[in-house]
């Protein structure tokens, strides 16, 4: 097998094992409240430090790439999208970006066919996978504000929660009632898990740091799946322990005690992945929207960018050259602009 | 290229979004619970359908058991491990024990969010005398 796959399986099945077992040894504290601050920490520290560098890096030409007709003479027709000149057109460039994943729309894979001849064909599912799994996980994420926000105030003001929910659970199957995000989730994870072990070029690429972050986020949904719908835990006592960590007013250790491994092995699961978050490709998050090769319009051709570290040239134009030397020059008879 | 402006208001509305909890819970002491009250008319009744704290996390279980089992085989009745028998009903047999649905059943919803289609449909018999 791969190495670097087995690499990351053996470090979630420790991670695995640290989270279910060591949680229950009495370490309930510290794996239900001290860890989750310390990740949230790390995560929100880890973010802005790498956003700040990318902040700082100089960005002195226009390097969008273009996928498409620029802006040119009046009867050609521009691609304003794929080739935008305007900020309008580079915000709905980015647009599509960020929500749909154009770019990867345009997917394709290369093959050999009758022996000698190479083809390109689209390939249509590591998108589709993508947005599977994005959406879903940012449904998954939006659903669990139920557990961090009183109920009055998810009432009131955070109601998108609750249509989120309803829509997720729109087929009305079983009790407790099966939301399909959740199992999107963690199909779609497995399919893109499966693209990087079944296909051979694309396992060839693929590192650790690719094989890991799948893994673990698998990791994730199965015990939070496993949790509502096969173990089926105490809802109320983790909503306490929930509430007691955002409110800094920590539920009793009682309560703590009475919950199963499996909430701690996915709240282990949850900080691990928030603290390996910033120092990780993850950071593709924050990544999409400074990329200058999607957030730069191509208008290099209308608008004169000037390097911002040129460093400053002393010049020594005509006019001072001619008031310095003026009296030689009309000594020696030579033109002059202006006579003394 | 100087957007060092619109990154940071990007990354302080980021931060805040994720605060957001923090700030909203600070000082508030929700960590104690829902604390549901067993009505005296479930004491007297006795036992309730499975052990409390089997109950708190399987009693949808056997709601969704009992609806399939009335509404599809037409079987109504339901024995439990020690032989008592209960006719399969949300309002009939639950809410004729917990007849406090306000402090019982509501409380613990509302306090982990969780909103229960049924009473679409299905009525508390006290809310309808
Ligand atoms: C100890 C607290 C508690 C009490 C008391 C309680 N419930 Fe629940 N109930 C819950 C929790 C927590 C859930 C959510 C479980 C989940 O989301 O996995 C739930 C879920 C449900 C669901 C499934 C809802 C859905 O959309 O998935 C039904 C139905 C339900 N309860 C009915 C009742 C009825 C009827 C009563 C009163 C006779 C009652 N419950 C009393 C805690 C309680
Ligand atoms: C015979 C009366 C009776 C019936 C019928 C009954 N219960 Fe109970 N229920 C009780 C009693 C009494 C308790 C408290 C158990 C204890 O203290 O040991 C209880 C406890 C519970 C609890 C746990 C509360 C907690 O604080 O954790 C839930 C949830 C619950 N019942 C839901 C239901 C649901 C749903 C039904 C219908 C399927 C139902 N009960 C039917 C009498 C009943
Ligand atoms: C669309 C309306 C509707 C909704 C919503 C609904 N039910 Fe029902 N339910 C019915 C009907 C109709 C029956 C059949 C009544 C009968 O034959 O006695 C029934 C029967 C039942 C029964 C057995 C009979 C009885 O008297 O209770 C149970 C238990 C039950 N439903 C539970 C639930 C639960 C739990 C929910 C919420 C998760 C729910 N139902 C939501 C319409 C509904």
């Amino acid at each position: 097998m791969n190495l670097n796959l087995l690499f990351s399986l053996a470090a979630i099945l420790v991670l695995g094992c640290v989270g279910y077992f060591v949680p229950n040894a009495g370490l309930q504290m510290f794996f239900g409240v001290i860890l989750p601050y310390i990740a949230v920490l790390t995560f929100l520290c880890g973010v802005i430090w790498r956003v700040m560098k990318w902040a700082k890096s100089p960005v002195p030409f226009r390097i969008p790439t273009t996928c498409g007709q620029q802006q040119s003479l009046p009867w050609i027709k521009q691609n304003k999208i794929d080739n935008p000149s305007t900020t309008t057109g580079v915000i709905i460039r980015m647009f599509f970006e960020i929500f749909l994943f154009r770019s990867l729309f345009r997917n394709t894979k290369a093959e050999i066919k009758d022996g000698d001849k190479i083809s390109y064909e689209w390939e249509i599912f590591l998108w589709v996978g993508a947005l599977a799994f994005h959406y879903s996980f940012l449904t998954v994420l939006v659903r669990h504000l139920r557990f961090f926000f009183e109920d009055t105030l998810l009432k009131e003001k955070l109601f998108f929660v609750g249509i989120i929910e309803t829509l997720d659970g729109f087929f009305q199957i079983g009790l407790p009632i099966v939301l399909i995000s959740g199992f999107v989730l963690l199909a779609a994870v497995l399919f893109l898990l499966s693209r990087r072990v079944l296909n051979p070029q694309v396992k060839y690429i693929s590192l650790a740091a690719d094989y890991f972050p799948l893994l673990l986020i698998a990791g994730i949904a199965a015990t939070g799946l496993w949790m509502r719908y096969i173990e089926r835990v105490d809802v109320t006592a983790i909503k306490q322990i929930t509430l007691g960590i955002v409110s800094f007013n920590w539920t009793s250790i009682d309560v703590m005690k009475s919950v199963s491994g499996t909430f701690y092995l996915h709240l282990f699961f949850i900080c691990t992945l928030l603290i390996y978050f910033p120092f990780s490709k993850l950071m593709h998050a924050a990544g999409v929207f400074l990329s200058p090769t999607r957030n730069l319009a191509n208008n290099s051709r209308m608008v004169r960018h000037i390097n911002p570290w040129n460093p400053e040239v002393k010049v020594h134009s005509y006019e001072s050259y001619e008031n310095d030397f003026r009296e030689k020059m009309i000594e020696a008879g030579l033109p002059v602009d202006k006579e003394s | 290229m100087n957007d060092k402006i619109k990154i940071i208001a990007g990354l302080i509305i980021f931060v805040a979004i994720c605060l957001s909890p923090f700030f909203m819970g600070l000082g508030s002491d929700s960590n104690k619970g829902p604390d549901p009250v067993i009505s005296e008319t479930a004491k007297k009744k006795g036992k309730c359908i499975l052990e409390k704290t089997e109950m708190a996390k399987q009693h949808m279980v056997i709601l969704d058991q009992w609806r399939n089992s009335v509404v599809r085989d037409a079987q109504r009745v339901y024995t439990t491990k020690d032989g008592k028998r209960f006719d399969m009903s949300l309002s009939n047999t639950c809410l004729d024990c917990h007849d406090n649905k306000k402090e019982f059943c509501d409380r613990c919803h509302d306090y982990a969010s969780v909103t229960p289609y049924c009473w679409d449909c299905h009525i508390n018999p006290k809310e309808v005398k």
